[in-house]
């Protein structure tokens, strides 16, 4: 239906009212009578042996309730937290999984790692308390430098479980073939690439808090959760034994996640474990400085890749060798992400005919790296479009030309790429012919030429984005070594009085799903906006739900909601023939009124709904009662959303700052619920690429394994001044196997600008010769290289 | 934080009594530092002497060829005031881009000269313009008053009552913040007064420092291009993940070069 709210309408976000006035109901919010509060010890090495833990004088300390270490875990025997993805190496071999104890036993692996739990009346108290633990740590060499972890020699992190620090040699594709066309191109470029490492910084800091009806035995957690069934599945089933029916986990409004909130994590698992043993209910908010060293990390590559192109620039073969940062332990989906996430989307939007791609993950004594925005497949854009311009320029050829070239033609799909991924849709050049015309492509050269009488460098830059999002389905997900599902589920609940709740599996932590969820219900039911409830997050309450995380929530999520209104119209169809006495098959429905096809005869949804509440007048021998359907949807395919950004850069050749100073996005999400929602994903998307392009890095010492970027104080986060207006546009290709025929757009700002604000830096700084300026390209890194180019000259 | 006692006196006096033998005491003029310190547990003071209370520390007045400003004196009043706006706009306009908004209006002059940071952009200010710092018990002139790192002429229970500055020809401030916390990477203050010509550096080094060189070669012709060869020796300069000592030894001629070419503006 078309109405003002429906799908496609600019609806303001419902949920803003309440994050706007400060009566958002987030876990630290919770009123919880007789809470005590917990607060973590942390390690302060980033490698040692414990020799000896005494908490005798803390215990005595005002307030305390109990201490806890590591020593306590293992005497109840709790289980260790999971790498939930099995990935097996080039040999077939599941990867090496060290063991991830919730509190460090004997040995600390990164700065922050738990080493005690103290519970007092205060958070205050309770820190107090941690100040009195008197740890004995003998401090060992820490490994921190990833291009050395796995050299000879370097300090292992978990010597005996992965020697080498080695946590798998995987590969796809089939090298000899790869070699054999390299040996046959006109040209081959290379490239060296570091995709640096990233500290989420969610707005909310993760937190907790846990309680326990010692009558029934009901534990209850409230979570910062992307997945609260997620997370109840892996405390219940691996970590802690609790039954899946004993745990309730709850995940109220949540402050941003970016995948940092995916995981399961040491804190609310002691929590929860430990919150029948105090007998109380317990707390925990982050601070800051926790969440900088103990959020899981994300990124953290570094690769070489090597393109073979033709005499004419078509691409030939890409050979791709990386090594992924894992941190100290696994987490939840650490695995996944640089191999299913980053190296199947190695074909980016290109026909290149054979890709061969190693990755090999590392240990080091740093946080755990895990899925952030995008997940892989930033880290996979990165290196396509960082070495096609490379190729573009080494060629002498339009970057746009030599990509459009190469495009996978509009008439290929579905098109099988080489490493493994079936795309759906697609339609490549209009969308690189519509961001060519935002940003005025071709007048670049006049504003580069006028930046350069003002002293300044200016450079254009584009990335050509792929992004798989959506994973599934679930039995393909499964053979790749996936732990759980990859469905969605959904529930339609009216009310007797024709109000609806719309439950769902998804979780929002921003996005904007209690309107956009909303849209779609309004539109295909016709019932008032203001009239739809979105309940989530809450495992008591809601069917079992994937949650939210890699940009499936409309496709996934929002396609789940349809199901159950294709129940609930299917239902109502056959009440509503009874209350109008006319054969079901001639029962239509439109703008939410049942209608016998051909007649004025109708019946409002709000009538039969009523009707099927009370049912006086209904067809019970065929019917049941109660208007209340359930739908799972779990997808044939991942969506493929894609897009081109072009960004130009002025760069000021005496200070090293670059200033983006044009941006262009262009992308194709297939259908568009609310475009003022995609919108601001997009904005948000770009603004963290653009951080990862030219400020953000987390940075460890590398002979002491200490954050030095461990406050904003160091680590550089992109500001509302950072980036100009944005020029956004759009091409719509549906996706065709779901039935909105959306794909995602979560993540795509993220995924594809890293790529576009770096070939603008390298398109500004070529001219004067500069060759390679590593990412971030901070002000420090730009004035280096222009120097190292200067010194280059006068050698 | 730690408990520690809390004092609000009403007068510099009483402020001074409160002080008196308690080396673990701390005065705080608007907190911008201490708060945080101790809210990360990384100061531990008996007491803390609020000085928010005492009337008589803040205010702008102009005296002959003197602006004094007052030790609590806010970020926020000294970059409105018409009177330093209209006889010494660098020194507006600095205060002006210190910190936030937040910064701004609760953050004293005083406070930040006293803590000095290095990098604060206040104490740039102060040795350009040869301003002289008066304290409860003396006036010291600039050059004597900032010692080292997070280290001044203070004596124990000694404040900061008044900072004079002599009214400036020609002056300009020119700040590179540091791209995460934006305080002052390297911070140039140039000033032309009556007394000659200062050029003093914050951000680059432990404490600010002059740069006689450019000082000499703009005395004789106050022109950018007189300090465009003039080359800033790296050793001892600040180095960081955000700027190697060469980077900010660079920065320091080039902000020299900015505010010279704003201060002829």
């Amino acid at each position: 239906m078309t109405s003002a709210s429906g799908i496609g309408a600019r609806v303001l976000r419902t949920e803003d009212k309440r994050f706007l006035t400060g009566t958002g109901r987030y876990v630290d919010d919770l009123p919880l009578a007789r809470t005590t509060y917990a607060y973590f010890l942390r390690s302060p090495h980033a490698h040692a042996k414990i020799k000896s833990i005494d908490t005798s004088a803390a215990a005595k300390m005002p307030g305390v309730v109990s201490i806890f270490t590591g020593k306590d875990t293992a005497d109840a025997k709790m289980g260790g937290l999971i790498c939930g993805w099995v990935v097996k190496d080039k040999h077939g071999q599941p990867h090496k999984a060290p063991p991830h104890p919730v509190m460090a036993l004997d040995t600390v692996r990164y700065v922050g790692d738990t080493v005690a739990m103290v519970v007092a009346n205060s958070a205050d108290e309770a820190k107090d308390a941690a100040e009195a633990i008197k740890v004995d740590y003998d401090v060992k060499q820490a490994n921190v430098d990833l291009a050395k972890a796995l050299n000879k020699g370097t300090t292992e992190v978990h010597a005996a479980e992965a020697p080498g620090n080695l946590i798998y040699d995987w590969e796809i594709g089939v090298k000899a073939d790869v070699d054999a066309a390299f040996a046959k191109a006109a040209h081959v470029t290379k490239l060296d690439l570091v995709n640096n490492r990233l500290i989420p910084n969610a707005m909310e800091p993760r937190a907790a808090a846990a309680d326990y009806d010692k009558g029934t035995g009901n534990h209850t957690l409230w979570s910062t959760s992307q997945n609260p069934h997620v997370l109840r599945l892996i405390l219940s089933a691996f970590v802690l034994g609790i039954p899946e029916h004993k745990l309730r986990v709850i995940a109220p409004d949540v402050g941003g996640g970016f995948g940092s909130k995916i995981f399961c994590y040491n804190e609310e698992t002691m929590l929860t474990w430990a919150v029948s043993r105090v007998g109380r209910p317990i707390k925990w908010t982050a601070e800051r400085s926790e969440s900088f060293m103990t959020d899981c990390h994300g990124r953290d590559h570094v690769t070489h890749a090597e393109l073979a192109l033709d005499k004419d620039g078509k691409f030939l073969a890409l050979k791709v060798d990386t090594i992924a940062n894992m941190g100290a332990y696994l987490s939840t989906f650490s695995t996944a992400v640089p191999t299913y996430l980053y190296a199947t989307l190695l074909a980016g939007q290109y026909t290149t005919p054979l890709i061969y791609a190693n990755v090999k993950a590392a240990l080091t004594h740093t946080a755990p790296v895990d899925a952030y925005r995008g997940a892989g497949r930033p880290e996979a854009t990165f290196v396509i479009e960082s070495i096609v311009s490379k190729a573009a320029n080494e060629l002498k050829m339009d970057t746009a030309e030599l990509r459009r070239k190469n495009f996978i033609p509009t008439t290929a799909f579905p098109y099988q790429t080489p490493v493994a991924l079936q795309y759906d849709s697609g339609n490549y050049p209009p969308i690189i012919d519509e961001a060519i015309k935002i940003s005025d492509y071709k007048g670049f050269e006049a504003r580069r030429a006028e930046a350069k009488s003002r002293g300044k460098l200016r450079g254009i830059g584009f990335s050509s984005y792929i992004e798989a999002c959506g994973l599934a389905p679930s039995n393909v997900i499964g053979q790749l070594g996936g732990g759980v599902g990859q469905w969605e589920s959904a529930q339609i609940k009216f009310n007797p009085t024709g109000n609806v709740q719309v439950i769902t599996g998804s979780h929002s932590h921003g996005q904007g799903h209690e309107t956009t969820f909303a849209q779609l219900v309004h539109d295909k039911l016709g019932v008032p906006m203001d009239q739809i409830e979105i309940v989530h997050g809450d495992t008591a309450t809601t069917p079992f739900g994937m949650g939210t995380y890699g940009s499936r929530s409309l496709a996934v999520g929002g396609s789940a909601i349809m199901k159950a209104t294709d129940k609930i119209i299917a239902k109502g169809k056959k009440v509503a023939a009874h209350l109008m006495e006319a054969a079901v098959a001639d029962v239509v429905f439109e703008n939410g009124t049942f209608k016998v096809a051909g007649t004025d005869k109708n019946v409002p949804l709000g009538q039969v709904v009523f009707a099927a509440y009370v049912p006086h007048n209904y067809p019970l021998a065929e019917v049941e009662p109660g208007m209340d359907e359930n739908a799972f949807y779990d997808p044939a395919n991942f969506v493929y959303p894609a897009g081109t950004q072009i960004c130009e850069v002025e760069i000021d050749p005496d200070t090293g700052e670059t200033e983006i100073v044009n941006f262009t996005a262009v992308d194709d999400f297939g259908n568009i619920i609310n475009p003022m929602i995609v919108e601001g994903q997009v904005h948000g998307g770009i603004v963290q690429g653009v951080g990862q392009a030219l400020m953000e890095a987390a940075v460890y010492d590398k002979s002491t394994g200490q954050l030095t970027s461990g406050s904003y104080m160091d680590y550089t986060m992109p500001r509302a001044d950072t980036v100009p207006s944005f020029k956004l546009g759009y091409k719509v290709t549906p996706c065709p196997h779901n039935p909105l025929g959306v794909k995602g757009c979560g993540e795509a700002g993220a995924i594809a600008s890293p790529a576009a604000v770096m070939n603008a830096v390298h398109d500004a700084l070529g001219p004067i010769g500069v060759k390679h300026v590593e990412m971030p390209a901070t002000p420090l890194n730009v004035w280096q290289s222009i120097q190292g180019t200067h010194r280059a000259a006068a050698a | 934080m730690y408990d520690f006692a809390y004092h609000r006196p009403k007068s510099l006096a009483d402020a001074v009594n409160m002080l008196k033998g308690k080396p673990e005491a701390r005065a705080m003029s608007g907190g911008m530092t201490l708060i945080p310190t101790l809210k990360q547990r990384l100061a531990k003071p008996s007491d803390v002497v609020d000085l928010a209370g005492i009337k008589e520390l803040a205010g702008i007045k102009v005296e002959g060829n003197n602006v004094t400003i007052g030790g609590m004196t806010k970020h926020a009043d000294v970059a409105t005031s018409a009177d330093v706006k209209s006889n010494i706009p660098a020194l507006a306009y600095l205060a002006g881009h210190i910190g936030d908004p937040q910064v701004r209006n609760r953050g004293t002059m005083g406070g930040s000269v006293a803590n000095n940071d290095p990098a604060a952009d206040y104490p740039a200010a102060v040795v350009a313009l040869n301003a002289t710092v008066t304290t409860n018990t003396r006036k010291v002139p600039a050059d004597s008053f900032f010692k080292g790192l997070f280290e001044t002429a203070l004596g124990e229970g000694e404040l900061i009552t008044s900072i004079s500055f002599p009214k400036a020809e020609k002056a300009a401030y020119m700040k590179f913040p540091n791209p995460a916390s934006r305080y002052a990477m390297v911070g140039v203050f140039v000033a032309k007064t009556a007394g000659g010509v200062r050029v003093a550096v914050t951000g680059a080094g432990p404490s600010v420092f002059r740069v006689k060189a450019m000082e000499d070669a703009l005395a004789k012709n106050f022109s950018s291009a007189a300090i465009k060869d003039i080359k800033i020796p790296a050793d001892g300069l600040n180095s960081d993940i955000h700027g190697s000592a060469e980077y900010r030894a660079h920065l320091v001629g080039v902000m020299a070069r900015r505010a010279v070419d704003a201060a002829n503006k």
